[in-house]
């Protein structure tokens, strides 16, 4: 495990002293029980300069473990996918550091970053993404074209779902079933990490628990390290540990004596 | 409550626009690689009707004035020699209003240099006052003085290349005597504006040039006091020229006429009138072309640009934004458009114009040729592209407002997609996800994806086009240097000698074959149809020339009946088979009938074969020759020249290598900018039709792409994505711009038929090759473009935005 304290200066640390005292420091050390798969340490994510400065995260530390399902809560604006991009190395912090096993994420380079997000992390989307001219097998076959060792494009498919709906195109589909074909398109290339940013947001609530379920059913049958963001609170209980984001923060993290059943969620 | 004063109201209602403008410039400047594109496109078309129209206008206008105010003759005729007195009878011939006459003479130059002697068509000035017909205009120096007797006016083409002007001298040949003439004045003359020396085809202003000296000089020298050998007349409004010319053959025949033509045959004239014709024709199919082409583009393109502000329309509407106004507000990038490419256009036409009329200048001799930029054409042109951007642009506005603004503001339905035809066909089984991304992209859009490839197709066309005049021209140059006229030197006699003349040229040190020929002009008549040729009569196993098909192959010269050029044939509509009547216009006058026993498809002047034999016996002179051909040995050129210059009875002396090399240098300088403005505009057409294409690709698909970005996909690959349509409209593109080529320049080939010469419709492998390069090109670049813009693309800025 590298040192977590790099000693990098985030430009809003003198700022935010009194909130950090109130997150507990000891709540970030390692459980050395569980295999680390992601740690963040002490990123910071401002956009613009000067006066018009946003800091969209403040010296954010984190730790993903291998196989657990862990959910971002938090209001819009809190910071989640800001996080939740950096960490799937879809954009850079300011400074600090991301560590994906032993390697530090923030000397990446493009390329490096590519292949990073192509061999290791899966990304499901509010708004799905599929290709639209694409057949819900071949949208799967895009990824699955470019893993090192992915899984048979139907087997995905037929873990959400789908089996039977695998030739038509994204226009013939319903959101839940497009989601879904998200979901497999994500996970085919057998991710290590695999990030869901507001899941459920654009479905009823109906069709939320579906891909839930499916996102829950994947988690526990490939031990696919899974980070759900949502503002959703009782999508909560769905995790092995919950973290509560606000103003670019990490507030507080939970862990669940045990996961609920997506059928007990109400929302 | 009171009701809102009507200034706030009004203020409001100002500052909402400004807000819209501010919109439309802050947007005009983010688009502003596209507008450029656009507006280049609007530039080039401009450009093309300024420069090719606006030149064409230009000349025409030229040519009237010149011939008015020198007073151009309407019909002339040549002859041995005639009185003075027979001028009262040709004045009396109803539609006559204005005869003149004058005596001329080819004679040889003594400029002390080696090789081809240099040549002079010596013409006579009235000793008092100007000419009544046939002026000249002076350049430089002045009129011949009465009593000037050792003064001589030059042509300006002649004293340019040999750089000579008023005070220096020359030295001629006067019917054998040496003459030494002070240069009085440098002059230029409707008659002459195309200088062609005798038997040759192209100027060669090193070597032939005019001479005008007063008649008091030059008629006594040829022994021609009180008398003349030219004769031309004015014609009065209604008069009918056939009527004058059959009248002035009867007065002039027996006189050694040599048949009247009118102004349709007068050399200057009709090689003046092709190239002005060629210029209308290019003057007016290449900028209706490009001008078409720049109106689709602006259509197609604006179009699409707008289609992608859908959402933002119905923003504006939403805020209460009337149609009109948002309607207005998205003109605005079309007008933008088109009023910078106009600006450019305009000034681009403008100076290209000017470039235009100089290089006429050079072959063309009109005094006060100047380039006018015509304001009505100006405006056609401008208007015309604002048409097609307006029209594109409020289509697509029209789209988006027809739409309730709940509606547009909504994402537009998902697109159906589908196994498209190619896929049935199994040629998916085969493709890369890509591939088949690709391919549904454009099967999912076929007509936009069609008239984007129409849009390169025309750039393809339009450099086919043009390298095709290239081509046809080289092609017809490697036939009759190659094929036709193999021999080293042409000599032409003053007057028709007896063949015996052979045996002294072969006697010539350095001749090592000599072949005579005859030429005779005659009258071909068919039916009502009638034309005067000059006919050839040849060695019946001619090496030296040969008739040669536009096919390449050689006809054997016919022992009996004559072979006549197609175009002559296609005039007189006659086929090979039947007779024609004839009238020999020298010697005995014979009338006759003769069979046309063959029809050569030739591309240089309008000619009639006959056996050299055949001929003697049609004018019942069977020894006579006009001229020889001579293959000579390597290095003897210049001494034999020399030998040759001394001859009293050679009248020209030609070498086809110079012909070549002066029309080589010719059509380099017509290469150069014929073909720099056509890759110019088929690049811009090019960028802009896949330039623009890919730009709004890459804003219809951000989000697709974006989600290959997270998924792992390497820019390169995503790239790949982007472009392979923009590819794919390109290579469908190539084969149907060949295609319209190929059409475009049949017509082309078809519209140039002049006495002069036919362009042949034959198309080289280059010619394919270039066109294709060119857009090749142009494609890549605009792919690099784009390409720099997809990799500064913020990936997780465009997931943010909904589908």
């Amino acid at each position: 495990m590298p040192d977590a304290v790099t000693g990098q200066k985030c430009p809003c640390q003198v700022e935010v002293v009194l909130e950090l005292k109130e997150t507990s420091a000891e709540s970030f050390e390692p459980d050395s029980s569980r295999e680390l798969i992601l740690s963040a340490r002490k990123l910071c994510k401002v956009y613009g300069k000067g006066d018009i400065e946003v800091h969209a995260l403040r010296d954010v530390d984190l730790d993903l473990y291998a196989g657990e399902m862990a959910v971002l809560l938090g209001a819009s604006g809190s910071g989640k996918s800001t996080l939740l991009n950096i960490i799937g190395g879809l954009d850079v912090a300011s400074s600090g550091d991301v560590y994906y096993r032993q390697q530090n994420l923030s000397g990446f380079n493009d390329r490096e970053l590519t292949n990073y997000r192509r061999h290791s992390i899966g990304f499901v989307f509010q708004f799905y993404n599929l290709i639209s001219s694409l057949t819900a097998r071949e949208n799967v076959a895009l990824v699955t074209d470019i893993a090192d060792s992915p899984m048979p494009t139907d087997e995905a498919l037929e873990l959400v779902g789908l089996k039977d709906r695998m030739d038509h195109f994204p226009a013939e589909l319903s959101g839940g079933e497009q989601q879904r074909v998200a979901i497999a398109r994500a996970i085919a290339k057998k991710p290590k990490i695999l990030l869901c940013d507001e899941p459920t947001g654009a479905l009823d609530a109906d069709t939320g628990r579906l891909v839930l379920s499916v996102l829950d059913e994947v988690n526990r049958r490939t031990d696919t390290t899974t980070a759900i963001i949502t503002h959703n609170a009782a999508i909560g209980r769905l995790g092995d540990t919950v973290i509560r984001m606000s103003s670019g923060q990490i507030v507080e993290t939970v862990r669940n004596e045990s996961r609920a059943n997506v059928e007990d969620i109400e929302w | 409550m009171s009701p809102v004063p009507m200034s706030k109201t009004l203020n409001g209602r100002r500052e909402s626009m400004i807000a819209l403008h501010k919109k439309m410039l802050r947007e005009a400047w983010q688009l502003r690689g596209q507008i450029f594109s656009i507006a280049m496109v609007v530039a080039t078309g401009v450009m093309s009707v300024i420069t090719m129209r606006g030149s064409y206008d230009t000349l025409v206008q030229a040519q009237a004035d010149y011939y008015r105010d020198m007073r151009f003759a309407d019909v002339w005729s040549s002859l041995v020699r005639a009185p003075q007195s027979l001028t009262a009878s040709i004045e009396k011939i109803p539609g006559v209003s204005a005869v003149d006459t004058r005596v001329s003479f080819q004679a040889t130059l003594d400029l002390d240099e080696e090789g081809v002697p240099a040549r002079g068509l010596f013409i006579s000035l009235p000793e008092f006052g100007r000419p009544v017909l046939n002026d000249i205009v002076i350049k430089s120096g002045r009129y011949v003085a009465a009593g000037g007797y050792d003064e001589v006016i030059i042509s300006d083409n002649f004293a340019s290349a040999r750089g000579l002007r008023p005070g220096d001298s020359v030295t001629a040949i006067l019917n054998g005597r040496v003459r030494e003439l002070n240069i009085v004045g440098v002059a230029i003359s409707p008659e002459q504006s195309y200088v062609v020396p005798p038997s040759s085809l192209f100027p060669d202003d090193e070597r032939y040039g005019i001479f005008w000296m007063s008649r008091e000089v030059l008629g006594p020298a040829y022994e021609m006091d009180g008398a003349f050998n030219e004769v031309f007349v004015r014609l009065s409004l209604h008069a009918n020229e056939l009527a004058v010319i059959k009248q002035m053959d009867a007065l002039l025949g027996p006189f050694g006429g040599l048949g009247a033509y009118g102004r349709e045959d007068q050399q200057s004239h009709v090689i003046m009138q092709g190239e002005l014709d060629q210029n209308r024709i290019m003057g007016s199919v290449i900028p209706a072309i490009f001008l078409l082409v720049a109106v689709f583009l602006l259509h197609l393109v604006l179009g699409r640009l707008i289609s992608t502000q859908r959402g933002e329309i119905a923003v504006l509407k939403a805020f209460g934004y009337s149609d009109r106004e948002v309607g207005g507000h998205f003109l605005g990038f079309a007008l933008a458009a088109v009023a910078l490419g106009a600006v450019l256009g305009c000034s681009g036409g403008y100076y290209l114009g000017q470039l235009y009329v100089d290089l006429y200048g050079q072959y063309f001799d009109f005094p006060n040729l100047e380039y006018r930029l015509s304001l009505p054409l100006l405006l056609i042109a401008v208007s015309t592209c604002m048409f097609g951007a307006a029209s594109g642009a409020m289509l697509a506005v029209k789209k988006a407002i027809d739409l309730p603004p709940a509606e547009a503001m909504r994402p537009e339905a998902p697109v159906k997609f589908q196994s498209g035809f190619f896929e049935r066909l199994g040629i998916g089984n085969w493709l890369s996800s890509s591939g088949r991304m690709i391919l549904r992209n454009v099967e999912r859009k076929p007509v936009q994806g069609l008239l984007s490839s129409l849009g390169v197709a025309m750039s393809v066309a339009i450099l086919t086009i043009g390298m095709f005049m290239f081509d046809g021209v080289t092609y017809l140059m490697d036939l009759q240097f190659q094929s036709i006229q193999r021999e080293d030197l042409t000599v032409s006699f003053d007057e028709i000698v007896n063949d015996s003349v052979q045996y002294d040229l072969e006697n010539l040190p350095g001749v090592t074959h000599v072949e005579t020929f005859r030429y005779s002009m005659g009258r071909f008549l068919y039916g009502h149809r009638e034309e005067e040729v000059a006919i050839q009569g040849m060695e019946p196993e001619s090496r030296l020339r040969r008739i040669v098909n536009g096919d390449g192959n050689a006809l054997p010269v016919p022992t009996e009946g004559v072979v006549i050029s197609g175009l002559l044939a296609k005039r007189l509509g006659v086929v090979a088979g039947e007779k024609v009547r004839i009238e020999m216009l020298e010697g005995n006058r014979r009338k006759t009938e003769i069979e046309v026993v063959g029809v050569v498809d030739d591309f240089m002047g309008v000619s009639a074969y006959m056996s050299k034999q055949a001929l003697g016996e049609l004018t019942r002179e069977t020894s006579a020759v006009s001229g020889a051909y001579l293959l000579i040995e390597d290095d003897v050129i210049n001494s034999l020249s020399q030998e040759l210059k001394e001859a009293p009875i050679i009248a020209s002396v030609v070498s086809p290598t110079l012909m070549l090399e002066s029309f080589e240098k010719q059509m380099e300088e017509s290469l150069f900018i014929g073909v720099g403005f056509l890759l110019g505009f088929a690049g811009v057409i090019a960028v802009g039709v896949i330039y623009n294409g890919a730009r709004i690709s890459l804003s219809e698909r951000g989000r697709e792409l974006a989600s290959l970005r997270v998924m792992g996909f390497h820019r390169r690959e995503v790239t790949n994505l982007l472009l392979g349509e923009q590819a794919l409209i390109t290579i469908v593109a190539i084969p149907i711009g060949w295609l319209i080529g190929y059409w475009l320049a049949y017509l082309v080939s078809q519209s140039l038929e002049t006495d002069l010469y036919r362009i042949p419709f034959v198309m080289n492998k280059r010619t394919y090759f270039i066109s294709a390069a060119t857009v090749i090109v142009a494609a890549i670049a605009s792919g690099l473009i784009v390409k720099r813009r997809l990799d500064n693309f913020k990936i997780v800025d465009v997931l943010k935005t909904r589908e």
